[in-house]
């Protein structure tokens, strides 16, 4: 007869993703060496995995949650390590990044314990027991809607109940495409968001959009039946940076409640002409550099930051609450300088009153919705020239992780703040 | 276009998908009206189009907050601090159809139960009223990872499940009572506690030349013996789990048939009293005997608890539980309206202690608690329609019990159960077993 059968359990089983879980252990021998395991196959078919080390206590126990992890993808006291600590397992091919296309579906793990501090080989010996977990970006009853209308391109994620509910425009970066993801986890907070298609991967660079298409995507969300009109704010990662602030400065017609501006910069505004942007940035070619495993380092193109008031965003007319998050380790992108110099301009205008700025140590540009994992370096496609690169994105693992999950929460106190709690316009001004 | 000056409530619960085991850590309302009487309703439309539903009366503190999870639910259909009460209050919409049960069929998808939040104490009218806020949770059998496996093997039929991981597993044969059907919902959650488990479909009568037959006390062997040959289970650490009739076929199969030997057994709402070594269908004769014991209440709603009384002295009439070797856990329901449960139970503990066996058996006993103990959290259910599996004649059943205290007793059995089981399945050797024959 066999001995006791080791019992593993993660609770909740179906969390969302910017929800801690707890992976506990049961019905170990005292002060068993043991290895915690997940393992993910994404939906581009890559295999990715995190593992941290343990050692049962007196009563044959692991917490996930309290106890220390000794070695692996990561160390101490780390609940959630098993999650962002993921990278592909060795064999795999480079520059792969994790991101959940479908998000009707959840992202699947599959959490393991295997005896022993194991590094390697997971897939040729049996744990001794698994349990699986889902991680969801989408809350039940959100409505997923696809916007194709007046020339925009979007999906729109409506929370559930009756509403009215603030909106949020959702931008990524440079990428491309239509990344559903972050506004499927914003609309399962109370949030009307739509994630925008900006930029085609396909077409040609002579088909970009200008301020135009934003504003009109912005009073598509004013327009929702279930959307407060005068409580819309915009988000934007890296380049949807850009385009947030240049919306924000210059449009009469989409007013944003409040702003968040991920990994971004003022330089450039998006209502630049488009040769005098391309001339720019071929200037800036020769200040790319390499690190020294051919990662492409795009952050020194902006550097210094620019004098010339016409190839910055005039942050000085920005009208409303203005929040911005950065890493310090950002290589893609000279975040933490621009950061310094949109200070300096709203000083000057008088506007300063409205930015909060957090910069997070050794953290990278792609601060992503948190539990996620880490992306240091990927593959990525010049939009312009189409050119195959992969670009160094930065950041250290561990800092890189908390600054997402403290982001995250931060961006949703702020949003809440400005678009749920605060009185509206109208009866501020009255007062 | 809408501007609105007025907070908007925002309602939270978590976790928003939930094993329907599983107690919510947070259930908050946000920038309500201060000081207000609210209303937290539930609707859940069934697979069989009925609506359930059930409310909650609280007010809102000083700052528009109300905690369903600390707070005192003043009215409704449940009251007190009780953060489920939301589900196990469940009960069908005025205009319904009388006399339902709520049981999940598909056990892959889950239940999902709309919440929402209302200005003002109410108890009626919830579909006319347009909420201050709504959501939507999702209550599962199912923990992601197991697998539903239909069985037919050596024919028997029924449903196995798996849980993820290498194993091997210890198992659970699983039996619901009469009323025939294959219900699966039970058998899913106890795996997704780690057990393989098997969902025996065995009250489906067989007909062939106008003969109605019951299954044999062979088929329960042949069940047995697929679990225990099945490569993912531990073949020595098998327990059954039955209630109702399948409570009582366990206790007679496990004392008299030599292949049937668990390690453990759980009994929800059965009895020792049949033919000692009988099959089903002696069980069912014995019913049919004594129906003129049949009773029926005000609302002439059928009372069978009285068909296995009085307990008989006479050995060949009920199972000789002093033969037990295993570790027997009996719940009982003190207002169990269909079996004499509780009867049963103190007779069963009177015949082990004679016997020298009685340290083997535990019982759980909760006043005002009825027939049907169902897994946490799922409605109360007093009395409902009912078709005799051999002659097919609908009745409406008593079942008994009183709402609070009933499904108090579904939650407290339940994790007991599971306790039960992983102690005598899972940890180390097998403990004291009387030696048997």
């Amino acid at each position: 007869m066999s001995g006791s059968s080791v019992l593993l359990s993660v609770q909740p089983s179906r969390g969302l993703v910017d929800e801690p879980f707890r992976v506990a252990v049961a019905h170990l021998p005292p002060a068993e060496p043991v290895t915690l395991h997940c393992l993910h196959r994404s939906e581009d078919r890559h295999l990715w995995e995190a593992y941290g080390h343990y050692r049962s206590d007196q009563a044959g126990s692991v917490d996930g949650s309290e106890d220390e992890s000794f070695g692996g993808t990561y160390t101490g006291k780390e609940r959630m390590g098993l999650l962002w600590s993921m990278r592909p397992v060795p064999g795999s091919m480079r520059g792969l990044r994790l991101r959940k296309m479908h998000v009707d579906t959840p992202m699947v793990v599959l959490i393991s314990v295997y005896r022993g501090h194991l590094t390697e080989g997971f897939r040729e010996r049996p744990p001794m027991a698994s349990v699986v977990a889902e991680r969801w970006y989408l809350a039940p009853g959100v409505k997923r809607i696809e916007v194709a209308e007046r020339g925009v391109i979007g999906t729109f994620f409506i929370p559930p109940g009756p509403g009215p509910f603030p909106g949020m425009l959702d931008m990524w970066g440079g990428g491309g495409g239509l990344v559903e993801y972050r506004s499927a986890l914003l609309a399962s907070h109370g949030f009307a968001a739509m994630a925008l298609k900006y930029l085609d991967p396909d077409k040609s660079v002579d088909s970009e959009v200008g301020i135009g298409y934003f504003e009109t995507a912005f009073q598509i969300i004013q327009e929702h039946p279930q959307v407060m009109a005068d409580r819309v704010g915009i988000l934007g990662l890296s380049f949807g940076t850009a385009v947030a602030l240049t919306v924000a400065a210059y449009s009469k017609i989409a007013r944003p409640r409040c702003c968040v501006c991920i990994s971004g910069s003022h330089v450039y505004p998006i209502n630049l002409p488009r040769d005098r942007m391309m001339l720019e940035m071929a200037r800036n070619e020769g200040i790319v550099q390499m690190d020294e495993e051919n990662n492409v380092i795009w952050r020194h193109r902006i550097l210094p930051i620019t004098k010339d008031p016409n190839l910055k965003v005039d942050v000085g007319r920005i009208e409303c609450p203005l929040l911005l998050i950065n890493g310090d380790d950002d290589q893609n992108w000279a975040t933490v300088e621009s950061a310094e110099d949109i200070a300096n301009m709203m000083s000057v205008a008088g506007n300063k009153h409205l930015l909060t700025t957090l910069t997070y140590p050794r953290a990278g540009h792609l601060i992503e919705p948190p539990f996620t994992p880490h992306i240091r370096a990927s593959n990525f496609i010049v939009h312009h020239t189409k050119q195959k690169v992969v670009l160094l994105w930065g950041g250290e693992t561990k800092a890189h992780a908390d600054a997402q999950e403290h982001s995250w929460k931060r961006i949703l106190t702020f949003l809440r703040e400005y678009l749920y709690i605060q009185p509206s316009r109208a009866s501020q001004a009255k007062l | 276009m809408s501007a609105r000056r007025a907070p908007v409530p925002w309602l939270s619960v978590r976790p928003c998908r939930a094993l329907a085991d599983e107690r919510w850590t947070v259930f908050s309302v946000e920038r309500a009206p201060p000081a207000a009487e609210l209303t937290v309703h539930a609707l859940l439309r069934s697979e069989d189009g009925d609506d359930w539903e059930a409310c909650g009366h609280y007010v809102s503190d000083a700052a528009g907050a109300v905690d369903v999870c600390e707070d005192v639910c003043v009215g409704g259909t449940y009251s007190g601090v009780e953060p489920m009460g939301l589900l196990w209050s469940l009960r069908p919409v005025p205009g319904s159809r009388p006399n339902l049960r709520l049981r999940k069929k598909d056990i892959g998808t889950p239940m999902v139960v709309t919440i929402s939040l209302h200005q003002g104490f109410h108890t009626a009218g919830f579909p006319e009223r347009r909420p201050l806020a709504s959501l939507a949770v999702e209550r599962w059998y199912l923990a992601p990872g197991v697998r539903r496996v239909e069985l037919t093997e050596g024919g028997v039929t029924g449903t196995l499940f798996l849980p993820p991981g290498p194993g091997p597993f210890p198992a659970v044969l699983d039996m619901w009572g009469g009323g025939g059907g294959l219900v699966e919902y039970r058998a899913a959650l106890v795996a997704s506690h780690g057990f393989v488990t098997l969902a025996l479909d065995y009250m489906a009568p067989k007909r062939s030349a106008g003969v109605v037959s019951l299954v044999g006390n062979d088929y329960f062997e042949a069940a047995f013996s697929v679990l225990q040959s099945h490569p993912q289970v531990s073949r020595d650490r098998i327990a059954i789990l039955g209630l109702s009739f399948g409570a009582s076929m366990a206790l007679g199969l496990s004392v008299y048939s030599p292949a049937i030997k668990p390690s453990c057994l759980v009994c929800f709402s059965g009895s020792h009293v049949q033919p000692a070594g009988g099959s089903l269908g002696d069980i069912f004769a014995e019913f049919r005997k004594n129906s003129k014991n049949t009773r029926y209440d005000e609302e002439q709603q059928v009372i069978w608890r009285d068909l296995l009384l009085p307990i008989p002295s006479d050995p060949s009439k009920k199972v000789d539980v002093g033969r037990l070797c295993c570790p027997l856990l009996l719940i009982v329901g003190e207002d169990d309206q269909n079996w004499p449960a509780e009867e049963s139970a103190r007779d069963m503990k009177e015949m082990m202690d004679r016997s020298g066996n009685g340290h083997l058996l535990s019982v759980l006993s909760y006043p005002l608690t009825g027939h049907l103990i169902d897994p946490p959290y799922s409605p109360h259910c007093r009395a409902s329609n009912f078709m005799t599996t051999e002659s097919r004649e609908k009745f409406v059943v008593l079942w008994g019990g009183q709402t609070p205290a009933h499904c108090g007793a579904q939650e407290d059995s339940w994790w007991k159960t599971l306790d039960f089981l992983k102690k005598h399945l899972c940890y180390g050797p097998q403990s004291d077993i009387t030696s048997c024959p």
